[in-house]
């Protein structure tokens, strides 16, 4: 197509109203993710213990344990899945331990992020390197 | 052509250091059932394996515990399926497996012994023909397509109910002439790869195959649980991946290649225990 | 509901007042991500379990969101506190509206 200044400037200004809307069916990065769960606040390091393998398997099945010592809950983000949610697990008054297993799938080697927001109202992240093997025959 | 395989297999089995052995672990199941997943090889394989391992000495610690605990193994989740069919009727004749047999655990042993000569049919059988043989014969129901859904789960619950117990099928008398067709199968070189079972599963267990490890391709943990499909898979299932893999035209789950082919592979492991439903890549 | 879906969960028969035990669930599920397509092309629509819970006599134990980064067949551990005897009670959420739910009765002594 020719571009006319008209169409330009329709273009210019179609692209502005696209920026402005709120990100609707966007899919939400691991930051976003991660902003949307802190509401901005700072995140530092401390009070909580992701373990995951070094080496997974299979991505499809890959098991996660996050635990600490005073969270209320704890958000878990794999950083480079499509969709990088994962899970959040929210601590009742009769949850023995601030600690959780669940399996998860990773679209390929990434980092799983854990982030927790303790009682005192403060975050802490953990994070971890996960590599996933592409395997042999697969059969 | 022969170096040209030679040198398609160096690039399929580098190998890495001690990494892909397989590692020096013990299976308990549940805290109380003691799994043999290495013992001496059966005489039948003297001249080429001193010992045969169970594929769970070859995958990684998280994959191993999966299956120490029933509740941890999903594969058991199919089990309990198969554990309503057990005792659920269907057929013309108003009987379930329950109704000749009574409990599943009244089974222990019998999927060690699989596959076996059958007299009355006069070949031998794999387990799920002979459950589809209950099926149809006693029960007047449909036979279940081989390796699928309810086939593959009352095989891995009539697994379970053997796990401990030595496989130990029988491979002379009149199965032998079958044996022997399986072995011919197992040693011969198929496809565009000109790969046999053997070039992988007896001359490299513990190497490397591009990133996974190379088992001994034993099936004393079939049906298994693989993480890629997180479903219960049956060893024909296996075996025609790993023919195609070879880019060669494949048998069909429940061929008589494939029932020769399991009494052959199932007799490699004879000492290893029953371990299915097992867990694996 | 989604076809075959079978709820297990594992809790000890008996604690003591005030113990912690662990708790382990597994529902049958296929957890469909709504990533993958049909032989056709066409996008397998997303059909998950997007919540559980697991509650004692009333309480929360625990109460977690899942998305579908979580495997097929979902399983959890956790720890409960069990100050008295009664009942856990654990449900699960599905996309399609469907709620599962077992429960576990628990003794002191």
């Amino acid at each position: 197509m020719e571009l006319t200044r008209r169409s330009a400037i329709l273009l210019g200004a179609s692209a502005i109203f696209v920026a402005g809307l709120p990100k609707i069916g966007a899919a939400a990065t691991g930051d976003d993710l991660i902003a949307e769960f802190t509401g901005g606040a700072e995140v530092g390091e401390g009070d909580l213990k992701l373990v995951a393998p070094e080496i997974a398997e299979n991505g499809n099945t890959v098991p996660i344990e996050v635990s600490s010592g005073s969270a209320a809950e704890i958000l878990v983000l794999a950083m480079g899945n499509p969709t990088p949610s994962v899970a959040t697990f929210k601590f009742g008054k009769l949850a023995a331990s601030r600690a959780a297993s669940t399996r998860i799938r990773l679209a390929g080697t990434q980092d799983v992020v854990a982030i927790a927001k303790l009682e005192d109202g403060s975050f802490v992240k953990a994070s971890s390197t996960v590599k996933v093997t592409i395997g042999g025959c697969g059969g | 052509m022969r170096k040209l395989t030679g040198a398609i297999l160096a690039t399929l089995l580098t190998t890495p250091v001690a990494f892909a052995d397989p590692v020096d672990d013990t299976l308990v199941l549940n805290e109380e059932t003691e799994i043999v997943t290495r013992t001496a090889a059966p005489d039948h394989l003297s001249d080429s394996l001193d010992e045969v391992m169970s594929g769970w000495l070859f995958r990684g610690k998280e994959t191993r515990a999966m299956q120490a605990d029933d509740f941890d193994n999903p594969g058991m989740i199919f089990v309990e399926q198969a554990m309503d069919s057990w005792n659920a009727v269907d057929g013309s004749e108003g009987k379930s497996c329950a109704s000749c047999h009574d409990g599943l655990e009244t089974m222990a042993g019998v999927k060690a012994t699989y596959p076996k000569w059958d007299e009355a049919a006069g070949k031998v059988q794999t387990l799920q023909m002979q459950v589809n043989e209950c099926r149809t014969e006693r029960m007047g129901a449909e036979a279940w397509p081989y390796d699928k859904g309810n086939a593959i789960n009352m095989e891995a619950a009539l697994s379970s109910v053997s796990r401990g117990l030595p496989v130990n099928v029988a491979i002379d008398g009149p199965a032998k002439e079958t044996w022997e067709q399986g072995k011919d199968m197992y040693y011969t070189r198929t496809g565009q790869l000109e790969l046999s079972c053997a070039n992988c599963h007896e001359d490299n267990y513990g190497n490397m195959i591009r990133a996974d490890h190379l088992s001994q391709g034993q099936i004393n943990g079939f049906p298994v649980y693989r993480l890629k499909n997180t479903k219960l898979n049956g060893s024909h299932s296996r075996f025609k991946g790993c023919i195609r893999d070879t880019r060669a035209e494949t048998y069909k789950p429940g061929s008589p290649e494939f029932i020769a082919l399991e009494l052959y592979v199932t007799s490699r492991g004879n000492g290893l225990s029953v371990e299915g439903p097992s867990i694996r890549n | 509901m989604a076809s075959g879906v079978k709820p297990r969960v594992k809790v000890p028969k008996s604690a003591a007042a005030g113990e912690a035990i662990t708790i382990k669930t597994l529902i049958s599920h296929k957890m469909e991500s709504g990533q993958r397509k049909d032989s056709d092309g066409n996008i397998i629509p997303r059909s998950i379990i997007n919540r559980f819970t697991c509650d004692f006599n009333g309480e929360n134990v625990v109460d977690v969101e899942l998305a579908p980064a979580i495997s097929t067949n979902p399983y959890f551990e956790f720890e409960a506190l069990v100050p008295e005897a009664g009942e856990f009670k654990f449900t699960w959420y599905d996309d399609d509206g469907s709620v599962y739910e077992t429960s576990k009765k628990i003794a002191i002594g």
